[in-house]
């Protein structure tokens, strides 16, 4: 179950409304998982030498700032869903197609609905639709590669896409990106934002990426999604299941009994 | 079941044509442009998001200006602002307000958005909050976002803020934004080195 949603006043609060508030506010999340995140400096990642900061974060409580997000606000904020990148032109796009699927929840298996996801990725050629993206792989004029869908009542999302193509960048010498779709995810909490990227089962570029790397080991599989017959449709995609974990409320509040 | 949490992963150089919408700088609504997105990244004919609820909130409007800098002192093009806040009356999610804003720096490193001067929300126990911006950095060669909060220079409140008085105080500047014109408060981040921005965990 999900935080409730906030609508509080401190001028016009009712008494009642305070003890929500404080019952709400009881309802901390659970902290961050160290043995799941990388670092902020990990210079194998050389763009994190200049950008990781220097001094430790200072430990803060977690305040209606921290507990409440936007949950409730993506159809005003963004416009419909976008779950088929493969039909966002006239024509289909190259490529392997997929269907990639799974569920938001939180670390007590508890779905997360309402949260957006947004996604982006390189087209099957491992080529962006963004004009930074300066690597002579081809473009397709039938892929922009851009996404967004918000998790069902049971947390669930499905997207339709094309698989994409792994693409060389400047980090090393000889560096390569693994196949990788971009996923943003913020719904109940400004605590349980997450922003990762989802890698492919069997792909040999997993273990020489400096991005992946930067995740302790036993959490790296984590991030990697596994095919599936079952989600595979017949005659047209290839099925991949890949569910996301999020920081979730350590004790479910309760409504104000009074 | 017991799960994991999924991993964070930086958002890269090409987040600009999937997370920022034409006008997604703008909570305070109703602005002259259609402020946050990187126009000149996102491809032509992009299908682009619907640019909002159009609602205007009520509340004072103040532009947040400021610009990102690497430890190197030179400013990054390539991160996205995320801001989080109450209403004027310090309510979280109220009806009408979404609250929630963003904008990708420019080649400049800067950023601009326009929003509603939030309201003092309920801290911990009896406590109250100043008014404040939570403020979420995500960028290339960041693998984690790094979360602060943007202050007003000024406001009634500070003294018995229950996140700022956490801050040492000789760092506590680094959160305030600064008046800066009518209006416009100024709020640089600097991510690492002389002057780094507080960033908190929670």
């Amino acid at each position: 179950m999900s935080p409730p949603e906030l609508c509080f006043s401190l001028h016009t609060a009712t008494p009642r409304d305070m003890l929500r508030i404080q019952m709400i506010s009881a309802s901390r999340y659970v902290a961050e998982d160290e043995e799941a995140q990388p670092p902020l400096l990990f210079p194998p990642y050389r763009s994190t030498v200049l950008r990781a900061p220097k001094r430790p974060p200072v430990r803060i409580p977690q305040t209606l700032t921290e507990i409440t997000g936007p949950a409730s606000a993506w159809e005003s904020l963004g416009g419909p869903a976008c779950s088929d990148l493969t039909k966002q032109h006239a024509g289909a796009p190259l490529g392997q197609r997929i269907v990639m699927a799974g569920r938001v929840l939180d670390e007590a298996g508890r779905p997360v609905p309402r949260t957006l996801i947004e996604v982006w990725q390189a087209n099957a050629a491992g080529r962006y639709a963004h004009a930074k993206d300066q690597w002579d792989a081809p473009l397709d004029p039938n892929f922009t590669g851009a996404g967004r869908l918000v998790t069902d009542d049971e947390g669930r999302y499905r997207l339709t896409t094309i698989r994409p193509g792994a693409y060389p960048w400047g980090n090393h010498d000889n560096a390569w990106r693994p196949a990788h779709i971009h996923l943003s995810l913020f719904g109940a909490a400004f605590a349980s934002r997450l922003v990762t990227q989802c890698y492919f089962e069997g792909d040999p570029l997993i273990a020489l990426d400096p991005i992946a790397a930067s995740v302790p080991e036993g959490a790296r599989e984590r991030l990697i999604a596994r095919f599936d017959l079952g989600l595979t449709e017949p005659s047209f995609a290839l099925g991949y299941v890949f569910d996301i974990v999020l920081r979730g409320p350590a004790s479910t509040p309760t409504e104000d009994p009074a | 079941m017991k799960r994991a949490q999924t991993p964070s992963q930086t958002v890269g150089p090409f987040f600009h044509y999937a997370l920022p919408w034409p006008g997604c700088g703008d909570v305070a609504g109703g602005g002259s442009e259609p402020i946050g997105c990187r126009l000149d990244l996102v491809p032509d004919g992009h299908r682009l998001f619907a640019p909002g609820s159009g609602a205007r909130p009520a509340g004072e409007v103040i532009e947040l200006v400021g610009c990102v800098l690497d430890g190197a002192g030179d400013p990054t093009p390539d991160v996205l602002i995320e801001t989080w806040q109450a209403d004027c009356d310090g309510r979280y999610g109220a009806p009408g307000f979404q609250g929630l804003g963003r904008c990708a720096t420019g080649e400049d490193g800067t950023f601009r958005l326009r929003l509603i001067k939030p309201g003092r929300a309920g801290g911990p126990g009896d406590s109250v909050q100043a008014p404040h911006v939570a403020v979420g950095i995500i960028g290339r060669g960041l693998l984690k976002r790094l979360v602060t909060r943007a202050y007003f220079e000024g406001d009634e409140g500070h003294d018995e803020d229950p996140v700022l008085t956490l801050v040492p105080a000789e760092r506590r500047d680094t959160l305030m934004a600064r008046a800066d014109g009518a209006g416009r408060f100024r709020f640089d981040i600097v991510l690492q080195g002389q002057g780094e921005t507080v960033f908190f965990e929670f």
